[in-house]
């Protein structure tokens, strides 16, 4: 009972510290809001708006349906008529157009005498990945073109590809990155909340008061990881919020073993964060340390890429990165509904990650209470 | 009494950077981390499939649907893993073991025999990556493709396409995404270095009351605020080349344009960031909150907000609008043009004006901040 008062007056104080000023509160909350309002929205690699030049040298009706193609498809909001080749160079070097095309004057003439018409297409290599996403909406437009020119003409095609999305049939950029925001923004406001307390705390000299009275190590630790699990399961609902409401993102799994993942992440969190304060003398290094973490966490956590593009020795470097697992454990749960096998093959390394950190972070306190 | 004096700018100026080379951080995160972040963007973020891991299910045993299997399983950007049961597969997929599968189905050998009748194959991709599903679907009809009409010459028919498209890169040719997104992520990187180092530093002096004790003396606001931002200036300007320098001769990507351009250019951002953080750290006075804020400010919309993976034109109009207040914007754009097309003034030029403009409003904004504090 002595042992539950007194980490509840610890707790208490570190959410007093947490809350008691404006700008701490607005920290909490503004950062959730401001990214589940901003970032779901921007966060596409889908190519919209894009504008494609087109030099059409032919007066065939072939490359005029073609071109009405491109133009209905909505891939592309503006075509740019131009006139000649130095034009066309000048739409993609001056970025006005993402992608040119240039039908040759013979392209008609080609197609009636049953030979292959080619059509160059210049994709803008600075933008490679946007560039040749917007290539392949052009080869689909053109392929459709194709198949109705075939069946005009009674041919039939000997075999054809049905493809389906599954879990998110219509590739929803929002769908995918509102889960893994839920893990990235959680990070932050984990992490600093423990890495930088402890650090403040004994550029203040409370530190050593707490470390003087009759709290024991293990005790102020746990006084230091409940603020840090309370902070991340209220951001992370402000956006599971967000997500079901705001942005519809339908919520396959159980709810339950979401949360239950989500405490064992932010206890690796807080191990971690308190492991770098248990490391660091003044506030500013326990920044750097939380901030040397987060970053590579965040980056490589198959949020801005996906894992398996790395070379194989920093994929398996990722498995002692937190937000990897948890990234991937919200988004199976979200939108695949995710088999208690499958979350607690993932939970199984945030247990390990955890384990060892808040271990570490305790040896370190004890020695600097001894 | 002047609002400028060399001597006591030059004084100050001094003392910050004896303060810089005595605090073992402030080097640390000007010359370790941005070489540290450099080789994590470089080996870490690669928008380039290597290789796709698909599972396949036969469920024709003809001749036909084992020549297309070979197709599929000799193409150099597939993994292709044999199924017995659907179930399994289906469940690889669920667990992310795979993303997405092929199914041949029964009759498929027979119907392409039939003329006039069009055989199935079932294409299935794990929509919950939205990018990697466009690879999965645009590379097995590419290899589906290639099949038909590798089929159609061997069996002597005609199968033609009556229109092919050429593509051909510029700037870029090999299409790698690390071209681009190295000169990117070092616009985030300096972005969040910028922003790190004055955030931290200012917030610390007004935190220690040591800023109390600059302001009571005569120095000016302008001496002061130049003070902060010359030093740091320096120190920025040294990181960029730096990660400039990693990137072209240990990550080996092109750089084709002038130092010049990258100077004047990078000079401009490297205020608007300093600026920021400088905002940052006269609007909290204290280290935790300024830390978290200038993580917030500056880091995540550099990564989110700049063009540097994500592109802008992609964005709804309200976003575009927020875009053009971040100062990485401009800096991404200009850095892609001066790493792979190189000096060409009439891209840069609006950047570096829009540049401009965002040093003027950050360190505008501190000023007006710093002289509320001094009342």
């Amino acid at each position: 009972m002595n042992f539950l008062s007194r980490i509840h007056s610890l707790v208490l104080k570190e959410f007093q510290s947490l809350l008691s000023t404006k700008s701490g509160r607005m920290l909490l909350i503004m950062p959730v809001i401001l990214q589940t309002a901003l970032f779901p929205l921007a966060a596409t690699l889908e190519v919209r708006n894009a504008s494609l030049a087109v030099f059409n040298e032919d007066r065939g009706r072939a490359s005029v349906e073609m071109m009405q193609r491109f133009a209905a498809s909505g891939a592309f909001s503006r075509i740019i008529p131009v006139w000649s080749g130095n034009e066309l160079e000048e739409s993609v070097g001056t970025r006005e157009a993402l992608l040119a095309v240039h039908i040759p004057a013979d392209f008609s003439r080609r197609i009636a005498a049953r030979e292959n018409s080619p059509v160059q297409v210049i994709l803008d290599g600075r933008r490679s990945n946007s560039s040749q996403i917007a290539y392949s909406y052009l080869q689909s437009v053109l392929d459709g073109y194709l198949k109705d020119r075939a069946s005009a003409a009674g041919r039939v095609v000997p075999s054809e590809i049905i493809a389906r999305n599954w879990f998110v049939p219509n590739l929803e950029y929002t769908h995918f990155i509102l889960p893994s925001l839920v893990a990235v923004i959680t990070t932050i406001g984990a992490l600093m909340v423990t890495a930088l307390s402890v650090a403040r705390e004994r550029e203040q000299g409370t530190f050593e008061q707490l470390l003087v009275s009759p709290l024991s190590p293990e005790m102020i630790m746990i006084g230091k990881t409940v603020p840090a699990l309370a902070v991340g399961f209220f951001q992370a609902t402000l956006i599971v919020l967000a997500a079901v409401f705001l942005y519809h993102v339908p919520f396959q799994g159980r709810l339950a073993l979401l949360y239950g993942a989500m405490f064992f992440y932010s206890l690796a969190l807080a191990g971690v964060g308190l492991f770098i304060s248990a490391v660091s003398k003044t506030q500013q290094q326990a920044f750097l340390g939380a901030f040397v973490f987060i970053m590579p966490a965040i980056l490589l956590s198959g949020y801005t890429a996906p894992v398996e593009n790395m070379p194989v020795w920093l994929q398996h470097l990722t498995w002692v990165n937190p937000v990897r697992h948890f990234v991937e454990i919200v988004k199976g749960v979200f939108l695949k509904d995710a088999s208690i096998g499958r979350v607690l093959s993932l939970v199984l390394p945030l247990i390990v990650i955890g384990a060892g950190t808040l271990t570490a972070a305790a040896l370190m306190f004890r020695r600097k209470a001894a | 009494m002047t609002w400028l004096s060399w001597r006591r700018l030059r004084a100050l100026c001094w003392k910050e950077t004896l303060q810089i080379f005595r605090d073992p951080s402030s080097i640390l995160i000007a010359f370790f981390m941005p070489v540290l972040m450099l080789f994590i963007f470089g080996f870490g973020i690669n928008l380039d499939f290597s290789r796709l891991r698909i599972g396949l299910r036969m469920e024709d045993g003809g001749a036909e649907a084992a020549a297309f299997a070979a197709a599929l399983n000799g193409s150099p950007w597939l993994e292709v893993h044999s199924y017995d049961s659907r179930e399994a597969m289906e469940r690889a997929v669920v667990d992310s073991r795979i993303r997405g599968f092929v199914v041949i189905p029964e009759d498929f050998s027979r119907k392409m025999k039939q003329p006039g009748e069009t055989a199935p194959v079932q294409l299935v991709a794990d929509g919950s990556e939205p990018n990697i599903a466009q690879f999965v679907r645009s590379t097995v009809n590419g290899v589906w493709q290639t099949w038909q009409m590798q089929r159609a010459e061997d069996r002597g028919e005609e199968m033609k396409r009556e229109i092919s498209l050429e593509p051909r890169f510029w700037f870029n040719p090999s299409a790698e995404s690390r071209n681009f997104i190295i000169p990117g992520s070092i616009t985030v990187i300096m972005t969040v270095i910028g922003a790190l180092l004055t955030s931290l530093v200012v917030a610390r002096e007004w935190e220690r009351g040591t800023m109390e004790a600059l302001l009571a003396s005569p120095v000016t606001r302008t001496e002061l605020l130049l003070s902060k931002i010359l030093p740091y200036y320096g120190l920025g300007m040294v990181s960029l080349l730096l990660c400039v320098a990693v990137a072209h001769w240990v990550l080996r990507v092109p750089f084709r344009g002038s130092v010049t351009a990258l100077w004047v250019t990078g000079s401009f951002f490297l205020l608007s960031v300093l600026g920021i953080g400088l905002a940052i750290s006269s609007g909290m006075r204290n280290q935790f909150n300024a830390a978290q804020a200038a993580l917030n400010a500056a880091f995540m919309p550099a990564v989110m907000l700049s063009g540097f993976i994500y592109e802008i034109s992609s964005m709804p109009l309200f976003l575009r609008g927020v875009t053009h207040l971040i100062p990485a914007r401009y800096f991404v754009s200009s850095m892609q043009t001066i790493f792979q097309a190189g000096t060409i003034w009439r891209l840069l030029l609006p950047d570096i004006l829009m540049l401009m403009g965002t040093t003027v409003v950050f360190i505008g904004l501190t000023a007006k901040l710093t002289r509320r504090r001094m009342e």
